[in-house]
């Protein structure tokens, strides 16, 4: 048994969040494209999506006031954790299918683990959160999973 | 390229293989427009005075998935239509920050024949040669 994670923060494993559903548009794409520096023609003019035009396209939209002061905007995905510093993550993207403008996409993130380890300077609380992309015709087209960990 | 000049191109390439190393030097307007694509208000990344005075960052801080794209870019860049990106980790071990210059480039780790796929293991160096960002990318050639 974890010492810092309780029965009912464990719980939490296996929520979702409600499904978000996106359309893909050209100016969005060009946008993402310009901003990122990328040298490809196909990208730059909107024709297709690049890599990772996933994490725009389904970043939270939140209104001002919910907005913390530091200008972030608060995952109602997670439970509140007994360690709240984050430290470094990594990221795992699959990409199963190209994206192109007027797609619809609809994204659902699940937590889907919540551990314990002994850091070098003490416990460190890490967690898992998949995002499953998938078309109208219910195709995956992304797969990406978070780990995220807290000191 | 052809289908053939695909599969000759593949053939050709052996672990140890460098990708192209490109340099990044990412200023205030590319990161105002970077977070502004992801609705991203975090201070630390356009409120200098915040980032320095109440977080203690040396300056303002360059979004992680900022340098995820860039590994991104550097297999595609490479692969070219040859192939497809199949899928890449990556974590930010290390803070990035504006005025610095940063360079995106890998090494193929393995080679697959039987399926045309390649193991590549890419990266972000600072200035300092320390690697910021590393990770793992799979590309699959098509058929051909």
């Amino acid at each position: 048994m974890s010492a810092l994670l309780s029965e009912q923060l464990l719980a939490n494993v296996g929520r979702s969040n409600p499904p978000r559903r996106e359309l893909v548009t050209r100016r969005d794409i060009r946008k993402y494209a310009v901003a990122t520096g990328n040298r490809q023609r196909k990208y730059l003019d909107g024709d297709q999506a690049p890599p990772m035009f996933h994490v725009p396209l389904f970043w939270d939209i939140v209104e001002l006031d919910q907005l913390t002061p530091d200008g972030v905007s608060i995952d109602t995905l997670l439970p509140k954790f007994p360690l709240e510093k984050a430290m470094a993550g990594g990221l795992e993207i699959e990409y199963h299918r190209d994206i192109f403008p007027g797609d619809w996409l609809t994204a659902t993130r699940t937590l889907t683990a919540i551990y314990e380890k002994q850091g070098r300077s003490g416990p460190l609380i890490f967690y898992e959160v998949i995002m499953n992309v998938v078309d109208d015709d219910g195709q995956l087209v992304i797969r990406e999973k978070t780990t995220r960990i807290l000191r | 390229m052809t289908a053939t000049g695909k599969l000759a191109r593949f053939e050709t390439i052996k672990p140890g293989e460098e990708l192209p190393q490109r340099a990044f030097k990412p200023d205030n307007v590319q990161s105002m427009l970077y977070n502004a694509v992801l609705w991203n208000g975090h201070r630390i990344h356009f409120d200098e005075p915040y980032a320095r005075d109440v977080e203690g960052y040396p300056g303002l801080v360059i979004a992680g998935p900022l340098l995820g794209d860039w590994l991104n870019q550097c297999v595609e860049e490479w692969l070219g239509e040859d192939g497809r990106l199949v899928s890449i980790e990556y974590s930010n071990r290390i803070a990035t920050y504006i005025g610095e210059t940063l360079y995106s480039g890998g090494t193929v780790t393995a080679c697959r024949p039987e399926g045309g796929e390649l193991d590549i293991e890419v990266f972000i160096k600072n200035e300092a040669g320390e690697v910021v960002t590393p990770g793992k990318a799979l590309v699959r050639f098509h058929k051909a």
